[in-house]
């Protein structure tokens, strides 16, 4: 009897791109909403967004079930800390309490690839990018999913991101206005859903800043 | 993966170095990915007076679309079109302009050691069609009549059996001669249908749904060529294998009708008007300049080597 490789995997992927850009009082949280599985689309309305607490927003994109799941434990903990704390988790704590979920299942990860938004403690935008595992960064902007590869090199030569190895270390925050970063974010999903089939139908975009959060749609092409 | 496909045997024709390797895999319990549907949607359908092809106008590598708008309707004779899934998918370089932009035609999951049997895949591919239409004039001059799309099929079919489906050409082929309309399809291992209306590629089974509601015998021009488009629109909006827009091929006896772009139902949605600029180059993180020789001075008119 030969050895046998397993035939079933636990995990899929679901598909879709996830983008975020910190400013200096605002930050900008976009998702597309196309699920699909293979060459088939599950849906074209699909929400990747989630809102943690007041300043914290997460898109991910990756295996929906994982996220879904992920989204649940995180909603929870964050629930138990407002127990225990009587005040809503910050966006760097809940950066690292997702930090802390994703290496808690180190050896059976969430296929989810998370984006992290919302504002620090002095009102400044902040974005966390991480990998499956939980591996963390504050940076400037990120893009996680299908279509990050052509997305992420559009944003490095447009947001002028400091190289780490000049001095003196630069601010992550972008110098943009919040009105020129939702039209480049807009811009970089019609781009990447021209080349990228899992990413189409809609975009989905939260803005948060000092005076609230706000949410705003723009059509896709759904080819 | 495009650094795979540049790896080609330079001879061309194909390389089985893998084949043992590939074998040795597959005996470990690797699944062999299967070829047949690609990213596509081609139909065909016979109407009152004659034969409409239609196809979308993605070609996608991968997760990638390379071409939003190649060519999928191939010219075999005046009166015989033939649209290709699959490895034929390829724009003009199969029907005579060459073109060399992408080299790897395949849509699925391919592990990396099939690429390059895809790309003497490409190149086979690519001289395929245009081989059957330059064999199908030298016999049009041979016998002075017109074309039979049954000689065509023979051709092609006796093609792809001999390369045993290495070919993987999936193919619609329609056109109208004195013996009336016909449409065939191809798969790539040789075998062929006669049938009143196909469909080939990854999004066929969209097309074909549509097909089977909507489709009956004694259509008129106006009604088929909206029954295609409707087929490969289905393809386009719910295969993500298919998409941008469609083409159209009417033909009826003694003419013809290539309508390129026939639908454009996926605009672009969004233009910033701004615009962008991309001025910023590459960051200088430091400069040092080591001169290799040492600078010498050429004095003219020195001592010139004399006999």
């Amino acid at each position: 009897m030969t050895k046998q490789q397993a035939n079933w995997s636990p995990y899929d992927n679901n598909g879709g791109t996830c983008v975020a850009i910190a400013g200096a009082d605002y930050c900008v949280i976009a998702a597309d909403t196309r699920m699909s599985s293979g060459y088939n689309i599950l849906t074209r309305d699909y929400s990747k967004i989630i809102q943690l607490a007041d300043k914290s927003v997460m898109a991910s994109s990756g295996f929906q079930a994982d996220v879904r799941a992920l989204q649940k434990v995180l909603a929870s903990r964050h629930l138990l800390y407002q127990h225990q704390h009587n005040k809503q988790m910050s966006c760097p704590a809940m950066a690292q309490l997702l930090s802390n979920t994703l290496y808690y299942k180190r050896f059976f990860p969430y296929y989810a690839f998370n984006v992290l938004g919302g504002l620090d403690n002095e009102g400044k935008g902040c974005v966390f990018t991480y990998d499956a595992v939980g591996s963390y960064e504050r940076v400037g902007y990120s893009s996680q999913g299908s279509g990050s590869t052509l997305i992420t090199p559009f944003l490095d030569n447009q947001l002028k991101s400091p190289s780490p190895l000049l001095l003196p270390a630069k601010d992550a925050v972008t110098p943009l206005s919040e009105a020129e970063a939702i039209d480049l974010v807009k811009t970089c999903f019609a781009s990447a859903t021209e080349r990228d089939i899992y990413t189409g139908d809609k975009l989905e975009i939260i803005v948060l800043n000092a005076s609230g959060i706000r949410q705003e749609y723009m059509e896709l092409r759904k080819d | 993966m495009i650094r795979e496909a540049m790896e080609m045997p330079p001879k061309g024709g194909f390389s089985f170095d893998l084949c043992k390797r590939n074998d040795m895999l597959v005996k470990k319990g690797l699944k062999e990915p299967s070829f047949l549907k690609t990213g596509t949607t081609i139909v065909g359908l016979i109407f009152k007076d004659g034969v409409i092809l239609g196809a979308d106008t993605r070609a996608t590598e991968g997760p990638i679309v390379a071409d939003k708008n190649c060519e999928k309707i191939h010219y075999m004779a005046p009166n015989i079109y033939c649209c290709g899934a699959g490895t034929a998918a390829d724009t003009e370089a199969v029907t005579g302009t060459h073109n060399f932009c992408s080299l790897s035609r395949c849509n699925q999951h391919v592990p990396f050691y099939f690429i390059c049997l895809f790309s003497a895949n490409f190149i086979l591919q690519w001289l395929f069609l245009d081989m059957v239409s330059s064999q199908l004039k030298l016999h049009r001059y041979h016998t002075g009549r017109e074309s039979r799309v049954v000689t065509a099929l023979s051709l092609l079919k006796s093609h792809l059996f001999s390369y045993q489906g290495y070919v993987s050409a999936a193919l619609v082929l329609g056109g109208v001669d004195v013996t009336g309309p016909h449409l065939h399809t191809i798969y790539p291992h040789g075998s062929t249908d006669t049938l009143p209306f196909a469909t080939m590629g990854s999004g066929s089974l969209a097309a074909m749904a549509v097909f089977e509601s909507k489709y009956r015998e004694g259509l008129t021009r106006d009604e088929g060529v909206k029954l295609v488009s409707e087929a490969i629109c289905s393809g386009i909006f719910n295969d993500l294998g298919s998409g941008s827009n469609v083409d159209i091929c009417v033909i009826t006896q003694g003419e013809k009708e290539y309508l390129r772009n026939h639908m454009l139902p996926n605009p672009r949605t969004y233009i910033s008007e701004k615009g962008y600029s991309f001025s910023k180059k590459t960051e200088v993180l430091r400069t040092k300049i080591t001169p290799l020789r040492e600078m010498v001075e050429v004095i003219e008119g020195g001592d010139a080597m004399e006999e």
